[in-house]
């Protein structure tokens, strides 16, 4: 039988467990939030909007959820890795990455702060995704009539050269007005 | 932070991170991939096999193209999308893995079976001829696999439904960039027009393939959590039309109606219905593109890199 000031020891226990983990969440999230992308390093993951939840037991343990980028992104391995090392560094010692792949991550998750920091490095940022009406995926045959604004020169005359670019998440433009070449975050 | 050479400033704090594709984890690591109640687990690691083969394949033969592609930025544009099929085909086959209780990883499933033990339609492993045909056959798969994964989002099975919600998004993106090459291609100069004609003819005997069912889709189907193929075909020449229409170029069966004997004309290797890669019947075209993706793997057993 548990007798009153068992109960009472149990009871602030408790309160004092969910105060730490309430902290050490504070302090895991802040330091998953500043990881970096490794192909983008201007942006940290919670620039990226990549970041699902991330979780504490109180005890040193943590769970950071995911959602990646593109199916096939190969920095995602990397992501991971600098989740555990960041997060082991700070001092928890038991680091788990979760994968959660829906809703699908789109480029409207990207923050304000994420879409400054691109446009500084010459990106320009997405606009945003594509609304989906009913009925089949619409074919795009013409090349897009939004107009991309150029990070260099704020120029609106430009053109997409490839909608493929060096890393998944970009596409290649150019400025007419300026005449040089930039990346863009496509819209996903 | 100084470094005495590039491989130390790539690699920080350790060998698994100096270089992206190193250190790969199971992509559906966290993910609760407990099948669907009433679902059979080797009917859906089948169909996960099917779908993740036929992305695999395909992803191939587009990654032939790197250091051949006729410009940079179609280099780049077709590794781009042979990376998007990749990751599709590692979901995929990660879950095809668990789901069969046999616990075969994705590299096991990917580097360890033979041929006959594949099950991606016949489309995918057709050698990629020249660029025009190249694109014939990127535009029929992604048609194809866009109206499949758009329903395939509607799965039963939470993770095939995400791995679809997300597949669309990348190949709608598949889908225009072949497209918008069929049209530069097919109304363009006359050489080129020809070419694109010569191309699109040489890929259709494997159409006719992609709308016959298995009998795993269509039990998997009936429990809503496969797409019935022959649901499919509405779509697949609606959007295809809407193409050639662009590039002024006709299906090539279209031409000739009332000849059904036009569809089987072309390779001889043609899958007769019924026969097909989703029962493991291929051609030696897929020896060859397993010969050289599984090389390394099959020679140095156990080997990561």
């Amino acid at each position: 039988m548990v007798t009153r000031p068992e109960a009472g020891r149990a009871v602030a226990r408790e309160a004092g467990r969910a105060v730490a983990r309430e902290a050490g969440r504070a302090v895991a999230r802040e330091v998953a939030e500043r990881v970096t992308d490794p192909e983008l390093p201007l942006l940290t993951l919670a620039d990226l909007g990549i970041l699902r939840e991330v979780d504490t037991d109180g005890d040193g343990r943590v769970v950071v959820t995911v959602t990646p980028t593109y199916s096939g992104c190969p920095a995602m391995a990397a992501i991971r890795a600098d989740l555990t090392a960041s997060l082991r560094a700070a001092g928890f010692a038991d680091v788990e990455v979760r994968t959660r792949l829906s809703p699908p991550w789109t480029t409207d998750w990207i923050t304000e702060a994420g879409r400054r920091k691109l446009a500084e490095a010459g990106i320009a940022p997405p606009g945003p995704a594509p609304a989906r009406a009913a009925g089949p995926v619409p074919l795009t045959l013409d090349p897009p009539r939004r107009r991309v604004r150029c990070p260099r020169c704020g120029s609106a005359e430009t053109e997409e050269l490839s909608r493929f670019g060096a890393t998944a998440c970009k596409a290649l433009w150019r400025c007419r007005a300026c005449a040089e070449p930039f990346e863009h975050v496509k819209e996903i | 932070m100084s470094h005495d050479n590039p491989y130390e400033a790539l690699g920080g704090d350790g060998d698994a991170r100096w270089a992206f594709g190193t250190g790969f984890t199971d992509p559906l690591a966290g993910v609760d991939t407990t099948a669907p109640a009433g679902v059979d687990g080797g009917d859906l690691a089948a169909y996960c096999l099917m779908l993740g083969d036929d992305a695999l394949v395909m992803s191939h033969r587009l990654q032939e193209w790197c250091t051949r592609a006729p410009e940079l930025e179609e280099e780049v544009a077709l590794a781009n999308i042979a990376l998007d099929l990749l990751g599709q085909a590692r979901l995929l086959l990660a879950r095809a893995g668990q789901a069969d209780g046999g616990g075969r990883s994705e590299d096991d499933l990917a580097f360890l079976r033979d041929a006959p033990d594949f099950r991606n339609v016949r489309l995918v492993e057709a050698a990629n001829g020249d660029f025009a045909r190249s694109m014939a056959r990127l535009l029929v798969f992604a048609v194809w696999r866009l109206a499949l994964l758009d329903r395939l989002a509607g799965s039963r099975d939470p993770v095939l439904a995400a791995v679809a919600a997300k597949g669309v998004k990348e190949v709608a993106y598949h889908r225009d960039y072949a497209a918008g090459w069929v049209v530069r291609l097919g109304d363009g100069t006359a050489y080129s027009r020809e070419r694109m004609k010569e191309g699109l003819a040489a890929v259709w005997p494997l159409v006719a393939e992609l709308f016959v069912p298995h009998e795993v889709e269509l039990r998997l189907a009936r429990a809503g959590v496969a797409v019935d193929p022959s649901q499919l075909r509405a779509e697949f020449d609606a959007v295809l039309d809407q193409v050639l229409d662009a590039a002024r170029l006709t299906r090539p069966d279209a031409a000739r109606p009332g000849e059904a004997d036009a569809a089987q004309e072309g390779p001889a290797d043609a899958a007769p219905a019924g026969a097909g890669g989703r029962d493991g019947r291929h051609g030696t075209e897929l020896d060859e593109v397993l010969s050289v993706m599984q090389s390394v793997a099959r020679a140095l057993p156990g080997a990561t890199w």
